[in-house]
C-alpha cells in the first residue's frame, strides 16, 4: 500500500493529526497499540478543552480573550513556555470549536455542578471517549486506515528523512513506508522503570491515572535519532487518588474531592500542608505531588460526618468508623498520634461561617501548617478517611518542535518529515503546572498542524 | 442475577458513575442518580424505569469491559426492568407464567382460534359473509364482548394494582411538588421520547453512531397502537349509541383510524425488529431482548391481521383471518400485563418523578 502519512498513536492528537491530513488528500495510516475496545489513549478520561473565544454561546458563557489566556498560562507555567508556541496554540485554539464540530465532536450544554469553569472551557457531550469515538467515526468515513494492536518501535531514515515507521503487529516486526510520520505516542508515565530513573523505588506507589500504554517507547527512540529533548524529565502532573485504585486507568473516579472538607496526614498521622490554600479547583491539583514527597507515598483524608455528601465520592466508600482510634486502627495509622494531630487541629479551629464555595473565614490560628480556609473542627462521629496516593495523570518531558510542528534536532533544526503533536510536544508550551482542558487545547491544534503540514508534504 | 446480587451490582456501578459524571447530558437517570449516594431497592427500580435504553452512556464510558470496573449501566438497568415488570405483575403465579417468550402467546392465540373453529363449525370459517353483522357470524357478539371486557378489565387492574405499588417502591413524591407541570412535562418527555435523544446525539442504535430511527419507529408503534384503539371506541360508539352494526366504510372514522393505526404498528414493528438483530448484545440482556421480541412479533401479528381482516372482508377468507386476528389479540392481551407492554405504565411514572423532583429542586 502506497502510504503518504503515517500517524503513531491513537488519542485526540492522533485523530486531529489524522483527520486534518485527510482534509489535504493524503492517504493516512492511523497506528493505535491499544485493542479497538482500550482505544484513545488519555483522551478517554478527558472531559472539556479550553479555547480563547470573543463571545458566548450555549456551550461556552462568556469572553476568555487570548490575552487573559496567555495570563493563565504563565501564571501557572510561572513562565515556562515557549512563547510563540504558546501565542500560536491561544491563537488557533479559537478555531477548534467550529473544526472540532465538523469533524464530528458533539458540545455538552452548560449543566449546574461538576465543575465550574464553562467560561473557559467547552465540554463533549459524554466526555473524552465519546470524542474519540466521534474521531475514529470520521475518520473511518474519510479513509483513514486505522491499525489497532500496533505497536510503533522506531523510525527509519534515508538521507535525513523519515522513510519508515517500524511496527510490531503480535510480536513481528514490520515496516510501513511513508512520506511524513506525526509522533502521537503521549508521554511515559505508564512506564514504571523510566519513572524510577528519577523517583526510585517511590514510582512502585505511584498510581497511572490513565493509559497504561503510554510507555513512552517512540519518545526514547526520538532521542535515539537526535531529536531534541524538552521539559522536566522528574515532572508529572498528579492530583491525590484513592490508594485503592487499581495501577492503570483509574481515570476521573479515583480522584480524591475531600481534601478541603478536612485534614490530610501522612503515615505518621502528621498533617503536612495547608488543605485550605485555596479554591480547590485550583489547588487540587497540586496534592499528587505533595503526596509523592511523603513517607511511603501515602496520606490519608480525614474529615466526619457533618461534611460527608458535600464532595463528589470517589467509588470507594472512605474508611468509617465511630472513634478516631476505631478509624486510626482501620486505616493502618498509629490511633494515640491521629488523636493527638486532629485534637492539636481542632484546638486551633476558629468560628467562622463555613462557606465551600468561597474563601471562607474558617481558618486555623496558631498551628503549623495552617489550614487558611474550610476549617471546621473534626469532631461528627461517624469519622472516615480515603487512604491517598499520587495519581499520574501526564508527563511534561517531550520533543521540542517548531511553530510547524516539526520535531527539532538537539541543534535546534527540524526535521524535514517528521511532525510531533500532544503530550509528547506539551512541555513545549506547559512546561510546568497544569490548565484544565489545556493539554487537549495543545493536542488538538498542534495534531491539526502537524497533520496539515505533513499531508502537503506528502501530497507536494 | 438474584435480585439482592443485582441490586448490589447496580450499586456498584452506578457508584463509579457519580464519581465520574460525563454522562450527564446524555439523559435524565445520571443527574438523578447524582442526587443519591447510595442504591436501594426503590432507587435502582426507579432508575431503571428512568433509562429509555439508548446506551450513548455505554459507548462512552471509559470503564466499560473490558475495563475491570466493567461498568454496562443499559446492560444492568435492562435486568431490573425486568424484574419490574415481573414484580408488579399480580399474581405473581401468572406473572411467572405469562411473563416474556412465545408459549404463553402462542398457546392462548390457538386456544382462542380452537374455540372459535369449534363455537361455528370450520366450515363457518371459509364462508363469505357480509352486510351488517358480518363479523357476529363469525364469533357471535356476546362470545367476542364478554371475554374482550373481562380480559381488558383484568388487565386494567393488574397494570393499575402494579403502578400503585411501584409508586409506593420509588417513593413517588406526594404533594405539591406533584403537581400539573410536573405531569405535563413528564407527558412531554414520554410522547416525544426525549431520552431516546441522547442529548442531541441521537441514540447508538443499532450500531455506534447517533441515529433518530429507533425514536421514530417506536413512536410509530405508539401511535399507531393510539389509533388502533381509537378505532375500536368509535367502533364501539357507532355500534351501541349510534346503533350502526360493523363492518364500516372504508371512509368512516373507525376504519380509518383502524388503517392508520395497522400501517403506523406494521412499519415501526417491522422497523425494530429490523434493527434489533443489528444490535449490539452486550449493553443489554438476554431475558430483556427476548421480552421485547414477543411483544413486537405479538403487536405485529396483531396488526397485519387487522389489516388483512380490511382488505379481505368482502371474501370467504374473512372468517379465517378475523378468527386469527382474535386469536393474536387474546394473546397480547391477556400477556399484556405481565410482559413488555407495561413499560410505559412504570417508565411513565418514573418520568414523573424525575419531573416533581426537578420542580422541587
Amino acid at each position: 500500500m502506497d502510504i503518504d502519512v503515517v500517524v503513531l498513536g491513537g488519542g485526540n492528537a492522533a485523530l486531529c493529526a489524522a483527520l486534518a491530513a485527510c482534509d489535504e488528500g493524503a492517504r493516512v495510516v492511523l497506528l493505535e497499540r491499544a485493542p479497538r475496545a482500550m482505544r484513545g489513549g488519555n483522551t478517554r478520561h478527558t472531559r472539556d478543552i479550553r479555547h480563547a473565544h470573543g463571545e458566548s454561546d450555549e456551550f461556552a458563557t462568556g469572553v476568555y480573550g487570548e490575552d487573559e489566556f496567555m495570563d493563565d498560562l504563565l501564571r501557572v507555567t510561572g513562565g515556562a513556555t515557549d512563547r510563540n508556541l504558546a501565542a500560536l496554540t491561544i491563537r488557533e485554539s479559537r478555531t477548534l470549536p467550529q473544526w472540532m464540530a465538523r469533524h464530528g465532536v458533539l458540545w455538552q450544554k452548560a449543566l449546574r455542578g461538576t465543575l465550574h469553569l464553562s467560561r473557559t472551557n467547552r465540554f463533549f457531550l459524554g466526555g473524552g471517549k465519546a470524542l474519540v469515538n466521534a474521531y475514529y467515526d470520521t475518520a473511518a468515513r474519510s479513509g483513514v486506515e486505522v491499525l489497532y494492536d500496533t505497536t510503533a518501535r522506531d523510525l527509519a531514515f534515508q538521507d535525513g528523512q523519515v522513510s519508515d515507521v517500524i511496527v510490531d503487529v503480535g510480536g513481528v516486526s514490520q515496516k510501513l513506508r511513508c512520506r511524513a510520520a506525526v509522533v502521537a505516542t503521549g508521554g511515559f508515565e505508564a512506564n514504571i522503570p523510566w519513572l524510577k530513573r528519577y523517583w526510585g523505588d517511590a514510582a512502585d506507589h505511584f498510581v497511572i491515572r490513565g493509559t497504561p500504554y503510554n510507555n513512552g517507547v517512540v519518545l526514547a527512540a526520538l532521542y535515539e535519532r537526535d531529536a531534541k529533548p524538552v521539559g522536566d524529565p522528574r515532572g508529572f502532573h498528579a492530583v491525590a487518588v484513592d490508594a485503592r485504585a487499581p495501577q492503570f486507568d483509574g481515570g476521573i473516579v479515583t480522584r480524591l474531592d475531600a481534601i478541603p472538607f478536612g485534614i490530610v496526614v501522612n503515615r505518621f498521622a502528621k498533617r503536612f500542608y495547608d488543605e485550605g490554600e485555596d479554591l480547590w479547583p485550583k489547588r487540587y491539583a497540586i496534592w499528587g505531588g505533595l503526596i509523592a514527597e511523603q513517607p511511603d507515598q501515602i496520606a490519608y483524608a480525614v474529615f466526619d460526618g457533618k461534611v460527608k455528601g458535600k464532595f463528589i465520592p470517589t467509588l470507594y466508600p472512605p474508611i468509617a468508623a465511630d472513634s478516631l482510634a476505631a478509624l486510626a486502627e482501620a486505616a493502618g495509622l498509629e490511633a494515640g498520634a491521629l488523636i493527638a494531630t486532629v485534637t492539636e487541629y481542632n484546638l486551633a479551629t476558629r468560628p467562622g461561617t463555613f462557606a465551600p464555595g468561597d474563601l471562607d473565614d474558617c481558618a486555623t490560628s496558631g498551628i503549623t501548617p495552617p489550614k487558611s480556609h474550610w476549617a471546621l473542627p473534626i469532631d461528627t462521629p461517624p469519622f472516615y478517611c480515603y487512604p491517598a496516593r499520587p495519581g499520574i495523570t501526564f508527563t511534561y518531558l517531550g520533543v521540542g518542535v517548531d511553530e510547524r510542528a516539526r520535531v527539532l534536532h538537539n541543534d535546534g533544526t527540524p526535521f524535514a518529515n517528521l511532525y510531533a503533536a500532544g503530550e509528547c510536544m506539551a512541555g513545549n508550551i506547559l512546561g510546568r503546572g497544569y490548565l484544565a482542558g489545556f493539554g487537549l487545547t495543545i493536542g488538538s491544534v498542534f495534531g491539526r498542524i502537524a497533520g496539515k503540514e505533513a499531508g502537503r508534504r506528502a501530497r507536494a | 442475577m438474584h435480585e439482592l446480587d443485582l441490586t448490589r451490582e447496580i450499586d456498584r456501578q452506578l457508584s463509579v458513575c457519580n464519581a465520574c459524571r460525563y454522562c450527564e447530558g446524555y439523559c435524565a437517570v445520571f443527574p438523578a442518580a447524582e442526587l443519591l449516594t447510595s442504591f436501594n431497592d426503590g432507587a435502582v427500580t426507579y432508575l431503571a424505569n428512568l433509562c429509555h435504553d439508548c446506551r450513548n452512556c455505554y459507548d462512552a464510558c471509559m470503564f466499560a469491559p473490558p475495563h475491570e470496573f466493567a461498568v454496562n449501566i443499559p446492560k444492568v438497568l435492562a435486568e431490573a426492568r425486568v424484574r419490574t415488570y415481573e414484580r408488579y405483575g399480580w399474581p405473581n403465579v401468572l406473572a411467572r407464567l405469562l411473563r416474556s417468550g412465545w408459549i404463553a402467546p402462542v398457546a392462548i392465540g390457538v386456544l382462542v382460534f380452537g374455540a372459535i373453529t369449534a363455537l361455528g363449525g370450520p366450515a363457518n370459517l371459509v364462508t363469505r359473509h357480509v352486510g351488517p353483522g358480518a363479523f357476529y357470524a363469525v364469533v357471535p357478539y356476546l362470545a367476542l364482548l364478554v371475554p374482550a371486557l373481562a380480559v381488558s378489565l383484568w388487565g386494567l387492574f393488574v397494570i393499575l394494582a402494579g403502578a400503585r405499588e411501584f409508586a409506593r417502591d420509588v417513593a413517588l413524591p406526594r404533594g405539591p411538588s406533584l403537581n400539573w407541570a410536573a405531569f405535563a412535562k413528564a407527558t412531554a418527555g414520554a410522547l416525544s421520547l426525549q431520552y431516546l435523544k441522547g442529548g442531541g446525539a441521537g441514540c447508538y442504535y443499532p450500531r455506534r453512531r447517533g441515529s433518530s430511527a429507533r425514536r421514530r419507529l417506536h413512536g410509530c408503534v405508539f401511535w399507531g397502537f393510539l389509533a388502533a384503539f381509537v378505532s375500536t371506541t368509535l367502533a364501539a360508539i357507532e355500534q351501541n349509541v349510534l346503533h350502526i352494526r360493523p363492518p364500516y366504510e372504508i371512509v368512516s372514522a373507525p376504519v380509518l383510524f383502524g388503517i392508520a393505526g395497522g400501517a403506523l404498528m406494521v412499519v415501526g414493528c417491522t422497523g425494530l425488529l429490523v434493527l434489533k438483530p443489528q444490535s449490539d448484545p452486550v449493553p443489554t440482556s438476554d431475558s430483556m431482548k427476548a421480552m421485547d421480541y414477543a411483544f413486537l412479533v405479538i403487536l405485529e401479528l396483531v396488526a397485519i391481521t387487522g389489516m388483512l381482516t380490511l382488505v379481505l372482508r368482502g371474501t370467504s377468507l374473512m372468517g379465517l383471518v378475523f378468527s386469527t386476528h382474535l386469536a393474536a389479540l387474546a394473546g397480547l392481551y391477556v400477556t399484556a400485563p405481565y410482559g413488555k407492554f407495561v413499560h410505559f405504565v412504570y417508565r411513565y411514572l418514573a418520568l414523573i418523578k424525575n419531573a416533581a423532583e426537578k420542580s422541587a429542586d
